[in-house]
């Protein structure tokens, strides 16, 4: 009886007011370039801030923050899609395929269609015939790496004489947002403490866009308002939190689960196209993807699955590979310098909540991670090139218990048998 | 009857259908199919073809293992790739740095590739169980840091030699080989194909004869019912990951042992993957993922001889690619439809009975 007096007692009252939504972003935004700014002054690391770092992070990024976008469509429609990664895979080819012959636009198109042909299969597997969710993912990824190298020897090794490689893709005409980027390179060259690492980082986000990397970018918001701003987005995440009764109410729960599925190999493909149509690489090479389809998945997962979070996960990940890409060892050797800052701002921000035991862990983390920093002196070339997937894991290993995932994300589906 | 239709039917079926597909782009892309069928068979008996085929398969066979193991209670662990080639990496440079007597330093490695193994699937396993970061993702990402690590780990600096232009482990002293079956020119069958099967036995004693199977399926099925039943499922996942990803470390370990007696920066990659298509195949049964590893073993051969008459070798990953798809799919579809006839047998009985009442009551 007790136990039920217990449970019954009156809910505890409303806690201190948190920051307002818009804010939280801001914060996270402002304490991670003041802790990046503080790492560059005191290890002299000075790619870390450069307007390089930040271009090449934006490049890197996009094809992420695309297969994110691809999972959050096929997760808030309720079905899990590992198969991102085979469906960027297509993607690729379609692009190079059609982008050698007619020109980027075409590239992109081909992507889009590619990628969606492999969401397509996946929508029959998952929806129609209820297989399992992973395993079609899994097998859909195998048969998508298998497609593309049997298409890519057939079509790329004749024009080529490779066939891992597609002939040299045109790519779009790079532009720079006018008075802005020169500005930002002025004050970046000046060497200022704080003021040339914002400039740098800002200057890089303006400083040789392409058409692929604006799509992008404005793909957020558009996901954003058609999912969660229109009727069609309550219907597809009504699929996706319970289908049941999205049924209940009318609503063709298989028509937006392959809606969802179908879009989400499009926005996949589309990554792949990003890939092909990156300015250091320009076509189809074997094995290119290399897990982004994956890293983007887990962006999402990181994101909370919210177009925002998403962004801000893609952007760690492609800032991070950026860097590595650009400088290598001794860069993500500071990140380590940059990681013990944060578990020191982590654990002084529980002990001000008087959280005894997150505000140890955060120390202890931020303790071993300065004990390894100070024990070597770089980072080996060979495990710098999966620092974005290393992030990931510890990534995932903070938050995870906060998240949530759609209500029916992954379970089987079928129509007029609910209970 | 019944019993065939559901078990054998939709395999059978599933790799009709992916051949049939198979063949339609063999016809597009302007190769006779039935010559590359013809080409597929006949390679069996030339060279070492055969001897080759069932060495594969009893590589593909344990990775398959590792990935049922976690199959049963609905874990994925996508990070046997990882796992087995780490495993096999460590397991070279500890093989090649010490000294034991024959038959010891081979069970050595096999011991230290088990552990390694275990302890990599053991990261993705702690963060499933104690931070709840699903396995999939985790062991992807592990797969990434793997390959970075083994990189570093044969790399010069660390433990490696180069050997020509190939960079390895220490060479493991010939102590540590596993002597194989001879064929003469046929080739020579590994010794740990014993493990193979020991493995099969044991994961089938392990499922159908212990509490621990069955607390392991029970999971799977309906973990709500496994924790009403007094099963701690934090602890189910631990052990499972850590049992699928003690197998997985064994997977590299039959071409160290048996052939290369050494880890190199060309180690064959890939046969993770390999075994979740194949316990897929062969849907988690020791039997049904022995037919599923020589399948596959089988059609990986093909590649190099349909390579010689010149159909491209890549149609033999369209063919894998498509039999994994389609035979879940079969099998979901066999399901489904015995669920359906075992609904309308019971309503059925039903009113049978509910008339027989009827006229009772009359």
């Amino acid at each position: 009886m007790t136990a039920v007096a217990e449970r019954t007692t009156p809910p505890a009252p409303p806690r201190r007011r948190r920051l307002p939504r818009w804010a939280r972003p801001v914060v996270v935004l402002v304490v991670g370039i003041a802790l990046l700014s503080l790492t560059t002054t005191l290890t002299r690391q000075y790619q870390l801030t450069s307007s390089g770092t930040a271009q090449a992070a934006v490049r890197l990024l996009l094809p992420i923050l695309l297969a994110g976008l691809g999972g959050l469509w096929s997760e808030r429609a309720g079905v899990v899609n590992i198969g991102l990664e085979g469906m960027m895979i297509l993607g690729t080819w379609g692009a190079a395929w059609a982008g050698y012959q007619w020109g980027p636009w075409a590239a992109m198109l081909g992507g889009i269609v590619f990628g969606a042909l492999g969401g397509l299969l996946h929508a029959v597997a998952t929806v129609t015939f209820t297989v399992n969710h992973i395993v079609s993912g899994v097998a859909i990824t195998l048969l998508g790496l298998g497609v593309t190298k049997y298409l890519a020897t057939l079509v790329f090794l004749p024009v080529s004489q490779n066939p891992r490689e597609s002939p040299r893709v045109p790519g779009f005409r790079e532009f720079s947002i006018p008075g802005l980027s020169d500005a930002a390179a002025a004050v970046e060259s000046q060497q200022r403490v704080v003021l040339s690492d914002i400039a740098g980082l800002l200057g890089g986000l303006v400083t040789n866009l392409t058409a692929l990397v604006v799509i992008g970018i404005a793909l957020v918001p558009l996901s954003y308002y058609l999912l969660w701003r229109t009727r069609f987005g309550l219907r597809l995440r009504s699929c996706g939190e319970n289908p049941v009764a999205a049924e209940s109410l009318g609503v063709d729960v298989y028509r937006y689960k392959y809606i969802g599925v179908v879009v989400s190999g499009a926005l996949a493909g589309l990554g792949g196209a990003a890939l092909v149509l990156n300015p250091g690489q320009l076509g189809y090479l074997e094995g290119q993807t290399g897990g982004r389809g994956y890293i983007g998945l887990a962006a999402m997962i990181f994101g909370n699955w919210a177009p925002a979070g998403l962004l801000a996960g893609s952007a760690l990940f492609g800032y991070v590979d950026g860097l590595q890409l650009r400088a290598g060892g001794q860069a993500v050797h500071a990140l380590l310098y940059t990681a013990t800052l944060l578990a020191v701002v982590v654990a002084l921000y529980w002990v001000a909540r008087r959280r005894w035991v997150p505000a140890v862990v955060a120390a202890v983390a931020g303790a071993l991670v300065y004990a390894l920093y100070f024990a070597i002196d770089t980072v080996p070339r060979e495990f710098a090139a999966y620092a974005p997937q290393l992030v990931t894991l510890v990534v995932l290993a903070v938050p995870s218990q906060r998240l949530r995932p759609p209500a029916a994300d992954g379970e089987e589906y079928r129509r007029g048998e609910g209970d | 009857m019944s019993h065939a239709r559901t078990v054998l039917l939709p395999p059978a079926l599933a790799v009709l259908f992916a051949a049939l597909l198979c063949g339609v782009a063999l016809v597009i892309s302007g190769d006779n199919p039935f010559t590359a069928l013809a080409v597929m068979v006949t390679q069996v008996g030339q060279g070492t073809t055969a001897v080759d085929i069932v060495n594969s398969a009893a590589v593909y066979y344990i990775a398959a293992l590792a990935a049922a193991v976690g199959f049963q209670m609905k874990l994925f662990n996508i990070g046997i790739e990882g796992q087995y080639r780490l495993a096999a990496c460590v397991a070279a440079i500890v093989g090649g740095a010490v000294a034991l007597p024959p038959g010891l330093h081979a069970l050595l490695i096999l011991v230290v590739g088990a552990l390694v193994g275990a302890g990599w699937a053991g990261i993705a396993a702690l963060l499933k169980a104690y931070r709840g970061v699903s396995e999939v993702i985790s062991t992807i990402m592990l797969n990434f840091v793997a390959t970075g690590l083994i990189a570093f780990l044969i790399s010069t600096d660390a433990f490696g030699t180069l050997r020509g232009n190939n960079i390895s482990t220490r060479p493991i002293a010939p102590s540590g080989r596993i002597p194989g079956i001879p064929f003469g020119g046929a080739g020579t069958i590994f010794g740990l194909i014993f493990l193979a099967i020991a493995l099969g036995v044991g994961y089938w004693f392990l499922l159908a004869r212990t509490r621990f199977g069955f607390d392991l399926k029970a999971s799977g099925e309906s973990p709500t019912a496994a924790a009403a039943g007094g099963v701690n499922a934090r602890h189910m996942v631990i052990i499972a990951l850590l049992i699928s990803g003690a197998v997985a470390g064994l997977v590299g370990l039959p071409e160290v042992l048996g052939r290369d007696l050494a880890y190199t920066l060309t180690s064959p990659t890939g046969y993770g993957f390999t075994g979740i298509a194949i316990a897929l195949l062969g849907r988690n049964h020791p039997v049904g993922i022995a037919f599923g590893a020589v399948l596959w073993a089988f059609l990986d051969k093909s590649a190099l001889a349909l390579d010689n008459v010149g159909v491209p070798r890549e149609i033999v990953l369209i063919m894998q690619g498509s039999v994994g798809l389609s035979v879940v799919v079969a099998y979901e579809s066999a399901r489904r439809y015995e669920l359906a006839a075992e609904q309308r047998r019971v309503a059925a009985q039903l009113r049978a009975s509910a008339g027989a009442q009827a006229e009772a009551a009359t």
